[in-house]
């Protein structure tokens, strides 16, 4: 896409937030859940479609997030707005503090063994929750009533998570454009290039894992008082759902490029909600389907194959992270 | 006079196999020295041994008076000892200025100085290194839409964009058509001579080596056999057995 096309395509896609919940103002929350789901895809890109490298347990970050918030809210007595951005902003310091502690660990294991030691992480997480009583245990946490009617609830997060979608986006952009986004690309490339040529590749994989931990931290900190209740494996370390979906909707946009997350988020949300209403107690087959059909007929996502179609409209563009 | 790089008694084994054995050798300051012996003679273990990418098991290896024996490759990269691939090794899913710009040593490595767009100084300097290396007119291509040989290249402009103060290459002129060889001597001795940078190769072309090094040490079985100038070498009779088998 060219530099113009982009601009004029964010521009759409921000009236489009700014508008959408007053159109259909019945859809707030699944717009709210779009927006967080375009975060997910976005934060999950940034080791594994343009560092190479793949996490399975970004989902610890997401929950860390949620339980640090509505902790903050019941502990601190402050009221729900103030609290909920206390808490929030708690989430992302402890879920990047974890990026660091943990990626300066796991991080020095290469490709599919970085993977593998991901796999456990949220697990563990949703495990040690589930045992700890200062965390409610397996019953989970109630974060405080907001403090409106539900429709008022659902246009303050749709808000909130398209704020916070938008942020991460042009940050990303930005960052990618850096010599910094060259070097993640350059460790996605070739590894042991990048090091023989100095590059200080552990401390660049670290900074990318806990931006991203952050940014889930946020993301996680607001999903609890959404969703209404903290669950330690069904909502905060939702490996199964949220968890997989991260990754699936990166891949299936098309990974390590700007768009594909945000592409592949909004066609899985909308996928995934017809197939909710219609296939009742049959979600989780058509999920295995189509995540099937992505590494079969989509390996490099939509964008990917748009891009082996179309060449032409794809041409390189010259500075930057090079995949628009 | 002390070498820019000094070697001493350097040994690698792996299992049985040893395929350093207590070699020495230095290569002075700002010189062309080559580093020849027959396949599996232990150039490229020598080769990983300087730049930290596996450590020697015994002996020592010097860098401008710095001991970088157990310094990691990186580290040892960025004092500016750098080292090219047999196989080349460029990110082929970027452009050759991409390619070009991370590893820009001026701009810097620290995490800080790398969170900024690519400077124009940046891209200027990676402009004139690609037209040295005459790459220019592809510095928007795919690095992997490049032919074998002009990677080669490419891989040369990055390793120059990186300022080095010697480059280790590993077979340069391997793999390359012979019209583009003299291409790449040519180059190679320009980088030598303008930028002062210090070459010690590896190479299997022996007329490649003969024009290029000023002097070669060559290694047979593990062991460093003999050390001169190109026709020294080149007449040594333990060279000629190594190469053809003893008479």
């Amino acid at each position: 896409m060219s530099a113009r096309r982009q601009q004029l395509l964010a521009l759409g896609i921000a009236a489009a937030g700014i508008a959408l919940p007053f159109a259909i103002p019945d859809f707030r929350a699944q717009i709210a859940m779009l927006w967080a789901l375009v975060i997910m895809a976005q934060t999950w890109d940034i080791t594994g479609g343009q560092t190479g490298y793949n996490s399975f347990g970004n989902i610890l970050f997401f929950g860390v997030g949620m339980y640090a918030s509505v902790v903050v809210q019941r502990d601190t007595g402050l009221d729900y707005y103030a609290a909920l951005a206390l808490g929030m902003a708690t989430g992302a310091a402890i879920a990047a503090t974890l990026a660091v502690l943990l990626g300066s660990m796991i991080l020095r294991m290469r490709g599919h063994y970085f993977a593998i030691a991901t796999l456990g992480l949220g697990i563990a997480a949703g495990e040690i929750a589930g045992g700890w009583d200062y965390l409610g245990a397996g019953s989970g946490l109630s974060p405080p009533l907001f403090p409106a009617p539900p429709q008022t609830a659902n246009l303050f997060f749709a808000y909130l998570y398209f704020a916070l979608a938008a942020l991460t986006f042009a940050a990303l952009a930005a960052l990618y454009r850096t010599r910094f986004g060259l070097a993640l690309n350059a460790i996605r490339d070739n590894e042991d290039k990048a090091e023989a040529m100095g590059l200080r590749t552990g401390l660049y994989k670290i900074t990318a894992w806990t931006i991203a931990a952050f940014v889930l931290g946020l993301t996680g900190g607001a999903m609890g008082n959404m969703l209404g209740f903290v669950d330690p494996r069904d909502t905060a370390f939702a490996g199964a759902t949220f968890g997989v979906w991260m990754v699936l909707m990166a891949i299936l946009g098309g990974k390590g490029t700007l768009w594909g997350p945000v592409l592949g988020a909004t066609v899985f949300h909308i996928t995934q909600e017809l197939l909710w209403t219609h296939l009742l107690g049959w979600q989780r087959v058509a999920l295995g389907l189509i995540i099937v059909g992505i590494v079969v007929f989509f390996p490099q996502g939509i964008l990917g194959w748009a891009r082996t179609r179309w060449p032409a409209r794809h041409e390189q563009r010259e500075q930057g992270s090079g995949r628009a | 006079m002390s070498a820019q790089l000094a070697i001493r008694g350097a040994s690698k084994r792996f299992g049985g196999v040893t395929a350093n054995d207590d070699i020495s050798m230095e290569v002075p300051q700002g010189r062309i020295v080559g580093l020849i012996g027959p396949n599996g003679s232990g150039k490229s273990t020598l080769f990983n041994s300087i730049v930290g990418y596996h450590p020697v098991d015994g002996g020592s290896i010097r860098f401008e008076e710095r001991e970088i024996t157990r310094m990691r490759t990186a580290e040892i990269a960025r004092l500016g000892l750098i080292r090219t691939f047999q196989q080349t090794h460029v990110f082929v899913q970027m452009s050759c200025m991409q390619n070009m710009a991370i590893g820009d040593a001026e701009a810097g490595r620290g995490l800080l100085r790398l969170m900024r767009p690519v400077s124009a100084e940046t891209r200027e300097r990676a402009e004139t290194l690609l037209a040295f290396c005459g790459l220019y007119g592809k510095r928007h291509l795919m690095a992997g839409e490049l032919s074998f040989g002009q990677r080669k290249l490419l891989e040369l402009a990055m390793a120059l964009m990186l300022r080095p103060r010697m480059l280790l290459l590993d077979e340069p002129t391997a793999g390359i058509n012979p019209t583009l060889i003299k291409g790449v001597i040519e180059r190679l001795q320009r980088a030598n001579r303008e930028f002062g940078v210090t070459l010690f190769v590896i190479e299997h072309n022996m007329r490649v080596i003969m024009t290029l090094a000023e002097h070669i040490h060559c290694l047979a079985h593990g062991r460093l056999l003999a050390s001169g100038s190109p026709d020294e070498v080149r007449r040594d009779a333990r060279v000629l057995d190594a190469y053809l088998g003893a008479r």
